[in-house]
């Protein structure tokens, strides 16, 4: 979709796009005014709890609220006979957000109370009587796929199987991807290497804990306030939910404290919605952090085999992987994502991904960062590293020879554009870190990784003021500092200043439709639509300069933020400024402004190759960091702070994963760590700097050349660390995290499966 | 339960408000005193998300109750800035883009501007342990360890 | 006539058949035509997938025109984080 574009964003010297400006909601964020989820209060407030299962399965004979009702200050309380939603699509999210026959996991909600102050309703909570019949659970990915594991759902027959199962299982689907035929493959090599990988589940670790405030009144119209990547997505679900209209409901996203794909969707807000409507009264519902360790989604844990098969001079010949991850008590694990991407960095002939999604007594996982491809990229980049030291060649090296480019048939199908898989390996290459010497005790990694980058539903309103401003509203949630690119894009557009434009996130009610901030799209479509809409304005103020001069439209060309005659044969006009066009406009026609709807396609994907260096305690087993660079491709950096925040943000949480981070179960099934303090996210003592190389390839699909590069960044660290960790070791390490047990482990040659 | 009568100072003002006797100093400033500046991450002191000073020493507000502060001086994030005139680690956060979605930074500037007050150069390893009780999991703490360096420059030079 | 290539992942639901020539001149005829050839797979287009065209991922976009000479590829639904 590049619309019709003007220029060439390889050659184009743009004068704001590329520069680093203050963003325009720092100032509320650095003095303690910027409102987040939990920092909104309505008057005859109530405050809502939840109770949840203690057990991974358990079977819910009854639920007795009788005596919490009672209780003075307790206003409303729902349990599953509260949402008796039959809409198809929404069956799995409705039994997430409230167990039904069943409670599927440790924290699975059981029963809400909304009540006068927070003391009373945990205390109602604990006079609400359950009666559990406690079933067999299974935790392991490899112990649920297997016959004899307790069956989580009784109906679930794998899909896309031809013929499908007679049997039920926990495997909910099989997935597979490539061509070519990799045993053939295999027989023109000189060396193989087939190994079995394994990650833990990690927690997308978002600071702010789900928050929001609804309120509904007996004419069903309801106001919901709520930290989301996607606050539309939360009022048509709630709306589907409840059997509200979507017209009644209005959602307002509140400023959000970090979200990485784990708030993409619903916990409590539909139950804070029926709680409201019951009590007639707003209701503020906020989780506690182990109410997000226990409640929320994880991602998947995963158990991967790959095989990949190269000759003497570099040449990947053949490649297989069989991905089974594990997506918590229902369907939808990103298996699929990640066997796509498993091998998408490089040219084979012949390469196939198997995936299986597989149901668990654990959260339903949330996507989590480019889901599904850092396990998958762990997996494939710590084989291909193997194998580059197996045949003594250097692993830039023997990526270059096996890199995907324009015109390669990709491992999950379509052929690539214009990638930039090849410039950021090159870049790679000549950083000065890749030749640096290692001190005692230390390895050196590098990983390659790859994200599709989605685009989807978007629209814009770019409204001119009486002044000559703007006010550009957005229907995405800014989790990243997009209010800032989307200012310097419709500025760079209209050909004024930064400051003249402030972008705002519209409520549901004030913008149409937008998908989720997800997927790294923001940058790409909000922008790409903010571009057209910047176009469309200018379309119309060339319009009435045309009128106002009485000249024909195509006369008059915009300049600079002035509408001008198009050259001498037009005639002699002075210049009319923005502000001229503007204080003028009720007498010319009416209000100015842009607009754009798109369902924007053409993302472009991304590359990254990460260089890690890491030390190793061999008393202890400790693993520390001590440089790390990302080389990425921006497609064109609108904001290159902020990109590099991006960049450093993303490894940063892959260096956790890979070290550090894991849901700890004990036999009872019950989640061990559901805090900060044992589920250790990096703190700033871990880390070094985070040095940071911005390619730029343009993408075709993007009037300016953008790429996303939010999720391409948690994709290589967790193989650049372990191939660090391994070389420091002399050991390959398989399985994540490399926690002092397991190095200490795996370092005497232990098997390093699970603890 | 009865409540406690507290007389306090927040951010140099004199400040009285009437808590219960378990209620955390956090909940008081967020519910109470509408100081929502402080953000809970975890209530259990591991993120530093609530960090506020007590008499200068920098604490999580979520570990303190209300009631422990009479006749104490507490500073939060809504009292960094001198008026309109920012403080330099809140222009340096801003200009290094050392906040992205900014629910930790409230935190950070406090530890930080307590950090610079005991030791007005501090180095790369002073300023990553002086840090380390404060989570966020935007930024890879890259960007906020330049700000604090570049505020202390700027700070030593008056 | 266009030349479309579905993903393994969805060939249960065409009986193992993966390459087809349609005729079709955007995403939805294309839809259409495939969804009468092959019932079982009609409730997973209609449930959404994602449909490369020449190398560029569309999601629900019906009118994405297609050329005879695209090349197209029919993917499970995907989503980001």
């Amino acid at each position: 979709m590049p619309l019709d574009s003007k220029l060439d964003p390889a050659t184009h010297k743009f004068k704001l796009v590329g520069t680093r400006p203050s963003r325009p909601d720092g100032i509320d964020k650095v003095t303690g005014r910027a409102k987040f989820g939990a920092d909104a209060n309505a008057p005859g407030m109530l405050i809502g709890k939840i109770l949840r299962s203690p057990h991974p399965h358990a079977r819910i004979r009854s639920i007795d609220t009788s005596k919490a009702e009672k209780l003075q200050g307790v206003k409303a309380i729902v349990t599953r006979d509260d949402f008796k939603c039959d809409d198809p699509s929404q069956r799995d999210v409705v039994y997430n957000i409230m167990a039904r026959e069943k409670a599927l996991y440790d924290g699975h909600a059981v029963a809400a109370v909304a009540a006068s102050s927070a003391a009373v309703a945990k205390k109602a909570l604990k006079l609400i009587k359950v009666d559990y019949e406690i079933l067999p659970h299974v935790i392991d990915v490899d112990e649920a796929m297997k016959p004899t594991a307790p069956l989580l759902h009784g109906n679930m027959i794998t899909a896309n199987v031809d013929p499908a199962p007679k049997k039920p299982s926990n495997i909910a689907a099989r997935y597979e991807f490539g061509h070519g035929d990799p045993e053939t493959g295999f027989k023109q090599a000189d060396f193989t290497v087939e190994r079995t990988f394994i990650t833990e589940a990690t927690h997308q670790g978002y600071i702010e804990p789900h928050a929001c405030l609804a309120s509904v009144g007996p004419d069903g119209q309801g106001e919901l306030w709520v930290c989301t990547q996607g606050h539309y997505m939360i009022r048509n679900t709630c709306a589907a939910i409840l059997g509200m209209d979507v017209s009644k409901l209005r959602v307002t996203a509140s400023e959000i404290g970090g979200g990485f794909g784990g708030k993409t969707t619903v916990f409590i807000e539909p139950v804070a919605l029926a709680l409201s409507r019951k009590a007639n009264r707003p209701v503020k519902m906020v989780m506690t952090r182990e109410e997000v360790f226990r409640g929320t989604g994880p991602t998947s844990s995963c158990s991967m085999t790959i095989k990949i098969g190269v000759t003497k001079a570099g040449r990947i010949t053949g490649a297989h992987g069989e991905f089974r991850f594990q997506g918590g008590a229902f369907a939808g694990s990103p298996v699929e994502l990640g066997a796509m991407s498993a091998f998408a960095c490089y040219d084979l002939d012949h390469v196939k991904s198997i995936g299986y999604d597989v149901v668990t007594n654990r959260p339903k996982q949330a996507a989590y960062r480019a889901p599904g491809a850092p396990m998958a990229a762990f997996a494939v980049e710590s084989v291909i590293d193997e194998l580059a030291k197996k045949i003594g060649m250097d692993p830039v090296e023997m990526r270059l020879k096996n890199a995907a480019k324009a015109g390669t048939k990709s491992s999950y199908g379509p052929t690539f554009n214009r990638i930039g898989l090849i410039e950021c390996l090159e870049a790679a290459r000549k950083h000065p870190h890749y030749k640096a010497p290692l001190g005692p005790n230390q390895g050196r990694g590098i990983a390659a990784g790859f994200w599709f980058n989605f685009g989807g539903q978007t629209c814009v309103s770019l409204n001119l003021n009486v002044d000559g401003t703007f006010v550009l509203a957005v229907g995405t949630p800014d989790i990243g500092g997009s209010r800032a690119s989307m200012c310097l894009m419709a500025a760079e557009e209209l050909g004024i200043g930064y400051d003249k434009v402030r972008t705002i996130i519209a409520d549901t009610s004030s913008l149409g439709y937008n998908d989720v901030s997800d997927g790294s799209r923001v940058t790409f479509s909000t922008g790409l639509a903010t571009i057209a809409a910047a176009r469309d304005a200018i379309a119309k103020l060339c319009a009435r300069a045309a009128k106002t001069w009485n000249i024909p439209v195509d006369a008059v060309t915009w300049e600079g933020g002035y509408a001008k005659p198009s050259g001498p044969n037009a005639g002699n006009f002075q210049p009319l400024s923005l502000k001229d066009i503007a204080s003028t406009a009720g007498k010319t026609g009416g209000p100015i402004a842009g607009h754009y709807e798109v369902n924007a396609g053409g993302a472009g994907v991304s590359f990254a190759v990460h260089m890690a260096d890491a030390e190793l305690d061999r008393e202890t087993g400790r693993v520390q960091i001590k440089r790390y660079t990302v080389v990425q491709d921006a497609g064109k950096a609108v904001h290159p702070s902020y990109v590099e925040g991006q960049y450093q943000g993303g490894a940063t949480q892959g260096i956790g994963w890979a070290i550090n981070e894991e849901y700890v179960y004990g036999k009872d099934g019950r989640l061990q760590n559901a805090g900060f303090l044992d589920y250790r996210i990096p703190v700033a003592s871990d880390l070094p700097m985070i040095d940071t190389v911005i390619v730029e390839v343009p993408n075709p699909g993007h009037p300016y050349g953008v790429r996303g590069v939010g999720e391409t960044s948690i994709v290589p660290p967790l193989a650049a660390v372990a191939n660090a960790v391994s070389n420091a070791a002399g050991v390959r390490f398989t399985a994540l995290p490399m926690s002092p047990p397991r190095v200490l482990k795996a370092m005497e040659g232990a098997s390093p499966r699970r603890r | 339960m009865s409540q406690v009568r507290v007389a306090t100072t927040i951010n140099g003002d004199a400040v009285e408000y009437l808590c219960e006797v378990d209620e955390t100093l956090l909940d008081v400033l967020r519910d109470c005193l509408g100081l929502t500046g402080s953000k809970e991450g975890c209530g259990t002191g591991d993120c530093g998300a609530c960090s506020v000073t007590l008499d200068g020493r920098v604490v999580c507000s979520c570990l303190v109750l209300g009631a422990e502060v009479e006749g104490r001086e507490i500073g939060t994030v809504e009292g960094i800035a001198d008026g309109d005139t920012l403080h330099p680690l809140q222009r340096k956060f801003i200009e290094f883009a050392a906040l992205q979605c900014g629910v930790c930074t409230p935190g950070f500037l406090i530890a930080a501007k307590a950090l610079l007050e005991r030791n007005p150069n501090p180095t790369e390893t002073e300023i990553r342990f002086g840090l380390a009780g404060n989570l966020c999991r935007c930024t890879g703490y890259d960007k906020i360890v330049r700000a604090v360096q570049a505020a202390a420059a700027e700070m030593r030079k008056g | 006539m266009v030349h479309v290539v579905l993903s393994d992942s969805l060939k249960a639901a065409t009986g193992g058949k993966t390459v087809f020539e349609i005729d079709a001149a955007n995403i939805h005829q294309l839809f259409l035509r495939l969804g009468e050839d092959h019932p079982k797979l009609k409730p997973i287009l209609e449930r959404g997938v994602a449909v490369a065209v020449d190398g560029q991922i569309y999601r629900d976009d019906w009118f994405q025109p297609i050329s005879p000479g695209s090349e197209v590829f029919i993917l499970p639904r995907m989503a980001g984080g």
